[in-house]
C-alpha cells in the first residue's frame, strides 16, 4: 500500500545512514568471514578428536594430511594433477556453455525442438554422468575425448535446463510489452526473453559448472591409464591403490577447494552484481 | 440522455475531416467459443487528435477493447481499423525492463523499430525531458518512484512514434497527488504531440478530468452505453460543472451495474 511505504521509507532512511555505518559494515563482514570458517574449523576439531580416541592405521590426522600435501606438492604430483584437472574442467565447462546455450534457446523458442528434445534433456539430468564412462571408453578409448564426452553429458543438460526454465518464467507482461513495442520472434528473444532469463541462466551455469566438475572427477576416477594424464581423480584412485589414505584425503580436499573457490570467486560475485543492477537487493534499492 | 453508441458514427456536431484514427465496426469478442460475449457489436469512431476516455466497471471489457485496438487480440466478429502503423499501448504497471536504465527502456522502443543509435539517444533524452525526467536517464528502474516509472513508460510509448496512444488505467496504482501531476503532464504531452489518445479508467472523475469525450461501457455483454462530449475545457475545469458531470456519469454507471446484476 502506498501509504505504508511513505511512512516506512523516511523511517528507514533516518536510521540507516548513522555515523557508525562504515565501522558496522566492517564488523559485519568480519563476522561473516568468521561464520564461513566456523564449519571447517569445527570439522577439523571433530576429526582431530576422533584421531585422538582411535589410534588406528586406517585413521590419519589432519597434520598427516598436511604433511602428505606438502610432500606431494614438492614432488610436483599435486600441481600437475591440479592443472590437468582444472584445465579439463574449464575447457569442458566452456564447451558445455557453447553447446548448451544455443540448444536451450532452440528448446525454449522453437516448438518442435521443444517437443522432440525437451523431455530427453530433462531425463538426462537424472542419469549420473559416470554411467557414460564405460560406453565412452569403448568409443574413444582412454583419451581426453572420453573425459570431455562424460563432462559434456553431465553439464550440458543442466546448462540447458537452467536457461530453459529461466526463459519459461519470463513474466507474460514482459512479452506483451515486447509485442506492443513491435518485437518479432528474434528481437523478442534477443531483447526481452534472454535478458529477463539472465539470472536463471547464471544459476544454470553455476549448476553446470558443478556438474562438469563432478563428472570430470567421476571420469578420472573410473578411467585411468592409457593416454590419460593424471588428474585429481586419478590421484585419488592412485592413493586408494597404494593404501595411502593421506593422499586420498589431500585429493578430496583439493577437489572440494576448487569447487568452493569457483563459487566464491566467480559465481557468487556475478550473481550479486546482477541482483544489484536489477535492484533485487535491499542495499541497491531505495 | 446523451448520444448513444448507435449514433456515434454520424454525429452531425462533428463533421468528418479526415480518416478516423481508430474505427471499430460491429466488433464482437469471445475468448472461448460458446463462451460469454466480452464485447458485443461495438461501433466506435475516434478522430485523429482526440483524447477519449473510456470508463466502466471492472470486467466490462474496456481492457479487451484496448487489446483489440493494439492488435494483441483478434476480434471474433466485426472489423478494427487503426490509422498508420498501429497503436502504442501503456499498461497499468509501468512494465519497464529492470535490466535497462530509464533511457535504455525508452531507446528499446526505437531500437525495435530500427532507429539508428545516435538518433535513438538524442530522441530518448528529448522524450525524458518532455516527461520531466531529463536528469534521470542513467537511473536503474528500481531507483525510480512509481510515478517516475510511469513517466518513463509514457516516454517509451511516445518513442514508438505511433499516431495512436492507448492507455490502460496507467495511473490507477499511483497516489492522488502524483496522479494529479501526471494528468497535467499527459494533457501537455497530448497537446504538444498531436497524438490520438484512448484512455481507459474505472475512475469517472479521472475520465471527466482528462477526456474531451467520455464513453461509458457496461459489461455482460461489453458495449458502449453512453457518450459525453466536453468541448469547452474551461467550463469542465470549473469545479461544480465537473462534479455535476461526474455525478451524472456515476449514476449511469451504477444503473448499468444494477441492470447487469
Amino acid at each position: 500500500m502506498p501509504r505504508d511505504t511513505t511512512v516506512l521509507v523516511p523511517d528507514r532512511a533516518s536510521v540507516a545512514p548513522s555515523p557508525g555505518r562504515p565501522a558496522g559494515r566492517d564488523t559485519r563482514s568480519a563476522r561473516r568471514v568468521g561464520a564461513v570458517l566456523l564449519g571447517p574449523v569445527a570439522l577439523l576439531a571433530v576429526w582431530q578428536l576422533v584421531v585422538g580416541f582411535a589410534p588406528d592405521a586406517s585413521v590419519v590426522s589432519p597434520s598427516d594430511v598436511v604433511r602428505a600435501a606438502v610432500a606431494a606438492w614438492a614432488r610436483g604430483d599435486l600441481p600437475s594433477a591440479l592443472t590437468t584437472s582444472l584445465g579439463r574442467g574449464v575447457v569442458g565447462f566452456v564447451l558445455a556453455v557453447a553447446i548448451g546455450t544455443p540448444l536451450a534457446i532452440a528448446v525454449a523458442r522453437v516448438h518442435w525442438v521443444r517437443i522432440a528434445f525437451g523431455p530427453l534433456l530433462k531425463g538426462l539430468l537424472v542419469l549420473p554422468s559416470v554411467a557414460w564412462v564405460p560406453a565412452a571408453v569403448l568409443w574413444f578409448g582412454l583419451t581426453d575425448a572420453t573425459v570431455y564426452f562424460v563432462v559434456l553429458m553431465g553439464s550440458v543438460p543442466s546448462v540447458v535446463n537452467g536457461l530453459v526454465a529461466g526463459m519459461e518464467q519470463v513474466p507474460p507482461l514482459y512479452r506483451r510489452v515486447g509485442t506492443v513495442l513491435g518485437a518479432g520472434p528474434l528481437a523478442m528473444t534477443r531483447h526481452v526473453i534472454l535478458p529477463a532469463a539472465l539470472p536463471a541462466y547464471v544459476a544454470g551455469l553455476r549448476q553446470g559448472w558443478a556438474f562438469s566438475w563432478r563428472s570430470l572427477m567421476g571420469a578420472e576416477l573410473i578411467a585411468g591409464g592409457g593416454r590419460l594424464g593424471v588428474g585429481l581423480g586419478a590421484l585419488l584412485q592412485e592413493g586408494r591403490a597404494l593404501g595411502d589414505l593421506a593422499t586420498v584425503l589431500v585429493a578430496m580436499l583439493l577437489i572440494l577447494t576448487v569447487g568452493v573457490l569457483a563459487e566464491l570467486l566467480a559465481f557468487a560475485p556475478l550473481e550479486s552484481r546482477l541482483a544489484r543492477r536489477r535492484g533485487l537487493t535491499s542495499q541497491g534499492s531505495r | 440522455m446523451t448520444t448513444t453508441a448507435a449514433t456515434l458514427t454520424d454525429d452531425p456536431a462533428r463533421p468528418r475531416t479526415s480518416t478516423p484514427a481508430v474505427q471499430l465496426r460491429q466488433v464482437g469478442k469471445r475468448y472461448t467459443t460458446g463462451g460469454p460475449d466480452v464485447l458485443q457489436q461495438v461501433d466506435l469512431t475516434i478522430e485523429p487528435g482526440e483524447l477519449v476516455c473510456v470508463v466502466g466497471a471492472s470486467g466490462c471489457g474496456k481492457s479487451t477493447l484496448l487489446s483489440l485496438v493494439a492488435g494483441l487480440e483478434e476480434p471474433t466478429s466485426g472489423t478494427v481499423e487503426v490509422a498508420g502503423d498501429g497503436a502504442a499501448l501503456m499498461f497499468q504497471e509501468p512494465a519497464l525492463f529492470p535490466w535497462l536504465s530509464a533511457r535504455g527502456n525508452v531507446e528499446l522502443a526505437m531500437r525495435l523499430s530500427g532507429v539508428g543509435r545516435r538518433e535513438r539517444r538524442d530522441r530518448a533524452e528529448e522524450l525524458l525531458r518532455l516527461v520531466h525526467l531529463g536528469g534521470s536517464g542513467d537511473s536503474g528502474v528500481h531507483e525510480l518512484s512509481g510515478g517516475m516509472r510511469q513517466r518513463v513508460a509514457l516516454a517509451r510509448a511516445l518513442a514508438q512514434d505511433r499516431p495512436v496512444l492507448l492507455m490502460d488505467e496507467p495511473f490507477a496504482a499511483l497516489d492522488a497527488a502524483t496522479r494529479d501531476l501526471l494528468h497535467d503532464e499527459l494533457e501537455r504531452v497530448w497537446l504538444s504531440s498531436g497524438r490520438t489518445v484512448v484512455f481507459v479508467t474505472h475512475d469517472v472523475g479521472e475520465a471527466v478530468r482528462l477526456g474531451r469525450r467520455v464513453l461509458l461501457m457496461a459489461g455482460r455483454p461489453g458495449r458502449v452505453v453512453g457518450e459525453w462530449r466536453i468541448e469547452d475545457r474551461r467550463s469542465a475545469a470549473s469545479a461544480t460543472w465537473g462534479r455535476r458531470l461526474t455525478a451524472e456519469i456515476t449514476d449511469r454507471l451504477r444503473e448499468e451495474r444494477h441492470r447487469a446484476a
